[in-house]
């Protein structure tokens, strides 16, 4: 399974600069990132090549972080490539808490990362479905 | 103008007849005081082991000082002079470490402390035609009971509404003509914002008079009020320690109020020394009960900065007034008109893991009402991720915080560091309201 780094940040000038220092100093490379945004604080969300690093690099510098299971899910690189992947999704009583993407050139298509509470049971239920989700070190090599 | 009395003898008492009453009741209530546990053996430390000790008024400086640790220490029955079945009512207040403070009063007690009020607001004009309002809370809260009985007894007619309900406040003043009325100063400012807004109109209302009290606001406030309503305002002090409302009341003059000195002796110390200061320089007011039997207090520190006027006051009363308090000596804050200690709000952050030790509390203005913002860290081993996890960290902060002081604040998350380190306990404060 995919990992994503949720990072607990303030919301004031400065805070996302921060985080991407530190991962630049530890030589880590964010590949997908996503914020959630509640008011006073807000959740960064981050895909990066070593989250190991990443999270030690954050808690040395004080960030109060947490890996996270994420699906990472493969889809087609084309007008209706996210339809086809989410039509069946309510039928099927996938509730996604939340989402982001990104184009890769690497596999030629895009990767789509969704959080939902049961994720290895939404992983095998896509994988029968002919969707290729990507392990932890697939998306580290992104 | 000629002035009117509710009880001229007393009110205009000659200061001798004043001492040798005082020197009287004092004798009474350190009788009284002997026969709780926790003045048994504080009085007898200090050489004072019957009532027979104390000879002249100068002996009260024999006694020592009563602070609110020691009602804390003494809850819940160690304070208590009088048989339990003489107990007619208690008020308890929240006590900053979660301990609370009990006061009890016998039927003398309550009515001695209902004479003080109805005095007051005699003084103030108030007769049995007038409609009287009383927006202050009522229940362990001594503001709303205490005013209600001097009220009733002085014959107007009084509506207990409580406080909030803004739009039910106004329709009541509108339908019962309501006089007079008893709130904080920073109510009566959210009232006159939303006197439109609920569609009424200042002409409809019949109010002449209000008695503000609670927390202490400044003259410019009194004229701003006054202006908005067309009113005269009155201020009025009091502590739940010595009953509630009635301790000092301005008079018609509207210039400090009276401090009654048939039921309080007044001493104003200096706050680090302890001994006494002047009258007209500033100091923190120290009070003796001389009427109470179920709870005497002799030398209670109240902690209010204040001073004596050393002039008397046209009206012919020779109950000394004291200025309108300038502050406090600890660290109290004063929150829509409820009384909040800071370490109230620690206990509640201790007992949550999932946060810090480091908070901040903040205090703005939001209209005419009080905010209170309590500002903490996450605790980023206990950091579980999740966005909704947050949320629930905040509810539940924010209840346990509303079940300690009272009021709802909001509740902040921030980074761990982010906020003031451990530094001086002033810091932990910000308070951006503008001073009423």
């Amino acid at each position: 399974m995919a990992k994503q780094i949720n990072v607990f940040v303030d919301n004031r000038i400065g805070r996302i600069q921060s985080i991407t220092e530190v991962l630049f100093r530890a030589n880590i490379n964010i590949r997908a990132m996503a914020i959630q945004d509640r008011g006073e604080f807000g959740l960064v969300k981050l895909v990066v090549n070593n989250p190991e690093r990443a999270v030690a690099a954050l808690q040395e510098n004080n960030f109060a972080c947490k890996q996270k299971d994420v699906l990472a899910i493969v889809i087609e690189d084309k007008p209706g490539g996210l339809y086809q992947l989410l039509k069946s999704f309510p039928e099927d009583n996938v509730n996604i808490l939340d989402a982001y993407g990104f184009a890769a050139e690497t596999i030629k298509g895009s990767v789509f990362f969704i959080e939902v509470k049961n994720a290895e049971q939404v992983a095998s239920f896509l994988q029968a479905k002919g969707y290729q989700v990507l392990t932890d070190q697939e998306v580290m090599g992104l | 103008m000629t002035v009117e009395f509710r009880d001229k003898a007393v009110e205009c008492i000659s200061r001798s007849d004043l001492e040798k009453y005082q020197l009287a009741q004092l004798k009474k209530s350190v009788e009284s005081a002997l026969k709780t546990p926790f003045y048994k053996k504080r009085l007898k430390k200090a050489g004072i082991s019957s009532a027979d000790k104390i000879k002249t008024i100068n002996d009260l400086h024999q006694i020592p000082f009563t602070v609110k640790d020691d009602l804390r220490e003494s809850y819940p029955r160690g304070l208590l002079a009088v048989d339990r079945k003489d107990v007619v009512r208690i008020h308890t207040s929240s006590g900053t470490t979660g301990i609370p403070t009990v006061i009890y009063h016998t039927q003398h007690d309550l009515d001695c402390w209902t004479e003080l009020v109805t005095r007051s607001i005699y003084a103030c004009g108030v007769r049995n035609e007038d409609v009287f309002q009383n927006m202050m809370t009522y229940g362990m809260f001594t503001g709303g009971l205490g005013l209600h009985y001097g009220a009733e007894r002085l014959g107007a007619l009084v509506i207990p509404s409580s406080s909030g309900n803004t739009q039910r406040q106004l329709q009541l003043m509108k339908d019962f003509q309501t006089t007079v009325v008893h709130a904080t100063p920073s109510y009566m400012f959210h009232l006159a914002s939303k006197i439109h807004e609920f569609g009424f109109t200042l002409e409809e209302l019949f109010l002449k008079k209000a008695f503000l009290g609670a927390e202490p606001y400044s003259e410019n406030t009194r004229r701003k009020i006054e202006e908005l309503f067309k009113i005269d305002v009155y201020n009025s002090y009091g502590l739940s320690e010595m009953n509630g409302p009635g301790v000092a009341f301005e008079c018609a003059q509207k210039n400090n109020m009276h401090l009654w000195e048939d039921a309080y002796i007044i001493e104003i110390i200096d706050p680090e020394t302890g001994e006494r200061v002047p009258d007209g320089e500033e100091g923190e007011l120290v009070l003796t009960t001389l009427c109470r039997q179920a709870t005497p207090l002799l030398r209670y520190r109240t902690r209010d900065l204040t001073m004596v006027l050393p002039e008397p006051c046209p009206c012919g009363r020779t109950h000394r007034r004291i200025f309108r308090i300038t502050g406090r000596t600890d660290d109290m804050m004063i929150i829509n008109g409820v009384n909040v200690f800071p370490s109230q709000i620690e206990q509640v952050i201790m007992r949550v893991p999932e946060v810090g030790n480091n908070y901040q509390i903040c205090l703005t203005r939001d209209g005419a009402l009080d905010r209170l913002t309590v500002k903490v860290e996450i605790y980023s081993k206990l950091f579980a991720g999740d966005l909704s996890e947050l949320e629930k960290l905040k509810m539940k902060i924010r209840d346990m915080l509303k079940a300690s002081i009272i009021i709802n604040p909001a509740v902040e998350l921030h980074e761990p560091g982010s906020l003031p380190a451990f530094e001086l306990k002033a810091k932990r404060v910000v308070d951006l309201r503008e001073k009423l």
